[in-house]
C-alpha cells in the first residue's frame, strides 16, 4: 500500500481562464490562474483595478463558470456538478459577500440576513435568532428592519456580510467587504473576519485595495492583468 | 420545501404592493367583464324563451281589419260568435277557441282606482294563453252563459286595487257595472316587449259584451291547434273558411288576419341569440385584454426580477425552489384575483338584471373557464420567464438590470 495521499486542497484552481465576449469583442479577464488555497487560511487579492480580481472571486464561488481550467473544491471537479449540486455546494459550504451588495430590495436587513437559512430550511424561531446574532456582529442591531433603501451603502455593505456569515460557511468570499467603510469600521469588520478565521476554522477570502486591511489577511495574493503575480505571505510589502 | 416557498411567495407579494395589485386588477377585470355579460345575455334568454312559453303554443290569432303592415289594420267588420262556433265545428286541427273582446276601463275599489283593460273571454282563454289561476277560481258555465257580474284580476291590478289584502269575493266597481272578485291569475311578469301583461281584468264574454261594450262583438279570436298538427294548414284553413263567411270574393284581399304565434317567438328568439353571440362576442374580447394586461405585468415584473432569482441563486436556491416560488406566486395572484373576479360579476350581474329586468342564471360553466383562463394566463406568463431567469448562471442573471 501507498502511504496515504495528503488531503486534497480545500481549493485548486488550474490554469483557469474566463474570456468575456465573442470574436473581435473577446476580452481575456483570467488568463490562466493557478492557485491553491488550503483549509483554514485566510488570504487576501489585491491588485488594480480589472485585473480580474471579481470574475476569479465569482467563479471561486461557484456563481460563475471559468471558460478553460480546472476547478477542485475539496477534490471534487466543480465543472463536472450539475447545477443543482452547485446550488448545494453554495448553500452548505460557501458564503459570499458581493462587490456590490446584491440584497433584496424592499425586504429588511433582518429578512434578507434570514434569506439563506431559509434556503437551509432552518425553523423560524432559530433563523430569526441567528439572522440577530448577524446583524448584531456587524453593528447594526438597530437597523434590523430597515430595507436596503433606508440603509447607507456602508451598512448595506454589513448586512451583506452578516447575510455570507450567519450560515457559518467553510469558506467565505468577500469582494471589497470594507470598500465603502471608514477606517474605524473596517477594523472592526476585519476583526471580526479574522476571528470567525480563528475561531471558527472559516477559510476567508478578501479582496481588498488596502494593504492596512491586507494586513489581516495571514497570505495576499496579487493579481495584474488577469494572471496571478505575486502570492507570498502576509506582510511582505508593507 | 412547499411551504418555504409558499411563505415566500406570500412575502413577495405582500412586498409589492403595487405589482400584486396591478395583477390582481387584470384578472379580476377580465373575469368579471365576462362572467356578467354571458350571466346577461343568458338571463335575456331564459326570460324571452319563458315568455315565449308563457305565450302558449300552437296559438292563431284572428283579428278583423286588414294586415296593412307595421302592426297597422284597416277597418273591418268584428266577428261574431256564430264565426267562432263555425271555427269550432268546421276546423278539425282546431283544439280550443278562445273568443275575445277588451276595451279599457276605470276600476275602482274604496279609494283606490286604476285604469285596466277588461277583457270579455270564456274559459278556454285561460288554456290558449297559458293562464294559471292562482287563487279562486274560473268562471262557471252559469256564469258564462247567464253573463253574470263576476271578474277574475291580473296580478297588476289585485296590487294597485287591493295592495296586500285578499280581494276574492270583494266587489269593485267596472265602468258603470258593481262585479264580485272570484279568481286571481298567476303573474306573468313583462312581455318581451315591456308590456305589463298582468295588468288586466277578466269577465265573462257575455257580460263584457252586454254591461260594458253594450254590443255583441268579438275583436280576437285566438285558437290552439292539436299538438302535431301542421299549424299553417290550420291557417289556411282557417283563412278559406273566414273568407267564405266574410263574403270576399276571389281578387278581393282578406279583411282580417291570422296570425301564428310561432312566427312571432322565432323573431324573438332570433334577436336574443344574435343578442348573446354579441354579448359573448364583447366578453371574449374583455377576457383577451385582461389577459394581456395579466401578461404584459408578469413579464415586466419577472424582467425587474432577474436581479433577485439571481440573489436566491448565489445564496444556494434550487432552480426548482426559485420557480416554485414564482408559481406560488402566480397562483395565489391569480386565484385571489378570479375569486375577486367572480364575486364582483355576481354583485354586477344582480344590480344589471334588476336593473334590466331580466332573471340572474349564473353559468357555472363560464365562471370555471373565466377563471381558469385568467390563472392560467398568470400562471404561464408568471411561470415561464421566471424559468427563463432561474435557468441563467447566478452572476448572469445579477447582470441583468
Ligand atoms: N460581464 C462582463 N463582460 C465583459 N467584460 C467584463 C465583464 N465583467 C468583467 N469584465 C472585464 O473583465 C475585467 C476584469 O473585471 P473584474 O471585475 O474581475 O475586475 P476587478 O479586478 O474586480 O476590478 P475592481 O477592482 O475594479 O473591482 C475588466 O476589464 C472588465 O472590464
Ligand atoms: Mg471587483
Amino acid at each position: 500500500m501507498n502511504p496515504a495521499p495528503l488531503p486534497p486542497p480545500l481549493i485548486c484552481l488550474k490554469g483557469v481562464t474566463k474570456v468575456y465576449g465573442h470574436g473581435q469583442a473577446a476580452m481575456a479577464a483570467l488568463r490562466g490562474i493557478d492557485l491553491e488555497i488550503g483549509q483554514g487560511e485566510f488570504v487576501a487579492v489585491m491588485g488594480p483595478s480589472g485585473s480580474g480580481k471579481s470574475t476569479c472571486m465569482n467563479i471561486l464561488g461557484c456563481l460563475d463558470t471559468p471558460t478553460r481550467g480546472g476547478y477542485q473544491f475539496r477534490g471534487v471537479a466543480v465543472e463536472e456538478l450539475s447545477r443543482n449540486q452547485r446550488a448545494m455546494l453554495r448553500r452548505h459550504y460557501l458564503g459570499f459577500v458581493f462587490q456590490g451588495y446584491n440584497l433584496l430590495n424592499r425586504t429588511s436587513a433582518l429578512e434578507n440576513v434570514e434569506l439563506p437559512l431559509i434556503y437551509r430550511g432552518l425553523p423560524a424561531a432559530q433563523r430569526r435568532a441567528a439572522a440577530r446574532q448577524a446583524l448584531a456582529a456587524v453593528g447594526l442591531s438597530d437597523r434590523e428592519h430597515h430595507t436596503p433603501g433606508e440603509l447607507s451603502g456602508g451598512q448595506q455593505q454589513r448586512v451583506a456580510i452578516a447575510r455570507a456569515i450567519v450560515t457559518e460557511p467553510a469558506v467565505l468570499f468577500a469582494d471589497e467587504p470594507t470598500g465603502n467603510l471608514d477606517t474605524a469600521r473596517s477594523k472592526e469588520i476585519m476583526e471580526l473576519l479574522a476571528s470567525l478565521n480563528r475561531e471558527h476554522g472559516i477559510t476567508i477570502m478578501i479582496v481588498t485595495h488596502e494593504p492596512d486591511m491586507a494586513k489581516y489577511a495571514k497570505r495576499t495574493v496579487c493579481f495584474v492583468d488577469g494572471l496571478v503575480a505575486t502570492d507570498e505571505p502576509a506582510g511582505g510589502e508593507s | 420545501m412547499l411551504w418555504n416557498a409558499f411563505l415566500l411567495a406570500l412575502r413577495e407579494i405582500r412586498r409589492n404592493v403595487l405589482r400584486s395589485f396591478l395583477t390582481i386588477l387584470g384578472i379580476v377585470i377580465g373575469v368579471a367583464a365576462v362572467i356578467t355579460m354571458v350571466t346577461i345575455g343568458g338571463g335575456a334568454t331564459a326570460q324571452v324563451t319563458q315568455q315565449i312559453a308563457s305565450l302558449g303554443t300552437n296559438l292563431l290569432i284572428v283579428r278583423p281589419g286588414q294586415h296593412l303592415g307595421m302592426g297597422q289594420r284597416g277597418a273591418a267588420s268584428p266577428f261574431r260568435q256564430e264565426d267562432v262556433t263555425a271555427i269550432a265545428r268546421e276546423i278539425p286541427a282546431v283544439a280550443a277557441v278562445a273568443p275575445s273582446a277588451s276595451q279599457s276601463v276605470t276600476t275602482i275599489f274604496g279609494n283606490a282606482n286604476w285604469s285596466t283593460s277588461a277583457n270579455g273571454v270564456d274559459n278556454r282563454y285561460f288554456t290558449v294563453r297559458n293562464w294559471t289561476i292562482e287563487e279562486g277560481r274560473m268562471f262557471s258555465d252559469g256564469e258564462l252563459r247567464a253573463g253574470q257580474a263576476v271578474c277574475v284580476l291580473g296580478a297588476t291590478v289585485r296590487k294597485e286595487l287591493f295592495g296586500g289584502q285578499s280581494p276574492l269575493g270583494s266587489k269593485i266597481r267596472l265602468g258603470k257595472m258593481s262585479c264580485q272578485v272570484i279568481g286571481l291569475l298567476a303573474a306573468k311578469g313583462q312581455s318581451t316587449m315591456g308590456r305589463d301583461q298582468d295588468d288586466l281584468i277578466l269577465v265573462p264574454l257575455r257580460t263584457f259584451q252586454r254591461r260594458i261594450a253594450g254590443k255583441q262583438d268579438i275583436s280576437l279570436i285566438q285558437i290552439s291547434i292539436r299538438d302535431g298538427i301542421d299549424t299553417n294548414k290550420a291557417q289556411k284553413d282557417i283563412e278559406l273558411l273566414l273568407r267564405e263567411r266574410r263574403h270576399i270574393s276571389v281578387g278581393e284581399n282578406d279583411d282580417f288576419q291570422v296570425r301564428d304565434m310561432k312566427e312571432i317567438a322565432q323573431m324573438l328568439t332570433g334577436t336574443t341569440r344574435i343578442l348573446t353571440s354579441l354579448l359573448g362576442a364583447v366578453a371574449a374580447v374583455s377576457l383577451l385584454v385582461g389577459g394581456i394586461g395579466i401578461m404584459n405585468i408578469m413579464l415586466v415584473s419577472v424582467t425587474e426580477r432577474t436581479r433577485e432569482i439571481g440573489i436566491r441563486l448565489a445564496i444556494g436556491a434550487l432552480e426548482r425552489e426559485v420557480l416554485l416560488q414564482f408559481l406560488v406566486e402566480a397562483v395565489v395572484l391569480s386565484s385571489f384575483g378570479g375569486v375577486v373576479g367572480i364575486l364582483l360579476a355576481i354583485v354586477s350581474s344582480l344590480g344589471l338584471s334588476a336593473l334590466l329586468n331580466v332573471p340572474f342564471i349564473l353559468n357555472p360553466g363560464i365562471i370555471i373557464l373565466a377563471f381558469f383562463f385568467s390563472a392560467a394566463v398568470g400562471v404561464i406568463f408568471g411561470f415561464f420567464p421566471a424559468r427563463k431567469a432561474a435557468q441563467l448562471d447566478p452572476i448572469e442573471a445579477l447582470r441583468h438590470e
